[in-house]
């Protein structure tokens, strides 16, 4: 691993962070750089301290499911003593895909990246053409 | 009444809090007492950070909440009171504040000393003396992590054998 990597830290609720990589280990044949990290049974100190080890004293990007729940929180409070960390809440597979492939990037341009995803798409068959077969 | 919950977690304001139990009950406010929370704002505005703008978080320290709370349970707003552990929900109750409010047992995680009872809640000895402290209090006690869980009496929770 170079030094300018940036380690990508998903942490959620339940089973979905090692879901959510399953996936990306699908759709591209790798999860190199992006670590999963399950809530279930932590206290808060514990999770923060598991946080802590994965991210290291370089570069980060933690992306957490909830911006009000304990993943949250835990990455808020390692935010306190980390500088090179960012913390992206509401993260999707799009996200997480486009991390994947430019995390060789400056931390700087990486998160630039990220703010570009922000917002979701929202489809809707248009009147008379419809999606849906006998509608 | 509009104290809805009364809970013991040591994740404090989280996504079962908030999504959980505050989409169920619309919550207007959470309130934190915790005394080491109290004085230290950089935690309180990482809480803040994370909430809603409807919800509104409050962090008081044990002795000022005494006072507050009879007011939060008169007012209109609806609101949540946590506490990080068992000891200060405790002494709460003690201070015969939390009359005819029914205290949940939200989460207290993995720690030295602490064995499973439920997957969300597990107690060591200081613990159990805690929970017989308040059983003392007669104020009523349950486990439920989320408002869909069974709702276990602490007669109950106290009988279940740990792992």
């Amino acid at each position: 691993m170079s030094n300018h990597e940036v380690q990508g830290i998903l942490v959620g609720h339940g089973k979905l962070a090692e879901g959510m990589l399953n996936a990306i280990q699908e759709i591209t044949g790798s999860r190199e750089g992006l670590y999963p990290v399950d809530n279930q049974g932590l206290t808060p100190e514990a999770l923060e301290e598991r946080l802590s080890e994965l991210t290291g004293e370089g570069p980060s990007v933690v992306f957490v499911d909830l911006p009000s729940g304990s993943c949250a929180f835990a990455a808020r409070r390692l935010q306190h003593r980390r500088s090179e960390m960012a913390l992206v809440c509401g993260v999707n597979l799009p996200l997480l895909l486009d991390f994947m492939f430019h995390r060789t990037l400056p931390l700087e341009e990486v998160i630039e990246r990220l703010r570009s995803h922000v917002g979701i798409s929202i489809e809707q068959p248009t009147d008379g053409d419809s999606a849906v077969p006998g509608r | 009444m509009a104290i809805l919950l009364c809970r013991v977690d040591d994740r404090l304001i989280h996504g079962q809090v908030v999504v959980g139990w505050g989409t169920q009950f619309g919550v207007d406010f959470i309130s934190v007492v915790d005394d080491e929370l109290s004085q230290s704002e950089w935690e309180q505005d990482l809480y803040r950070a994370g909430l809603p703008d409807h919800i509104d978080a409050r962090f008081v320290g044990v002795e000022r909440a005494a006072d507050l709370i009879p007011t939060w349970a008169a007012n209109i707003e609806r609101g949540f009171v946590l506490t990080r552990d068992l000891a200060t929900m405790r002494s709460l109750a003690e201070q015969g504040v939390l009359e005819d409010i029914e205290i949940n047992l939200g989460g207290l995680h993995d720690a030295p000393g602490r064995r499973r009872v439920l997957p969300y809640l597990f107690l060591g000895v200081e613990d159990r003396e805690e929970l017989d402290r308040l059983r003392r209090t007669r104020v009523e006690v349950s486990a439920q992590d989320v408002p869909s869980a069974r709702k276990i009496g602490l007669e109950e929770l106290l009988e279940l054998r740990s792992e």
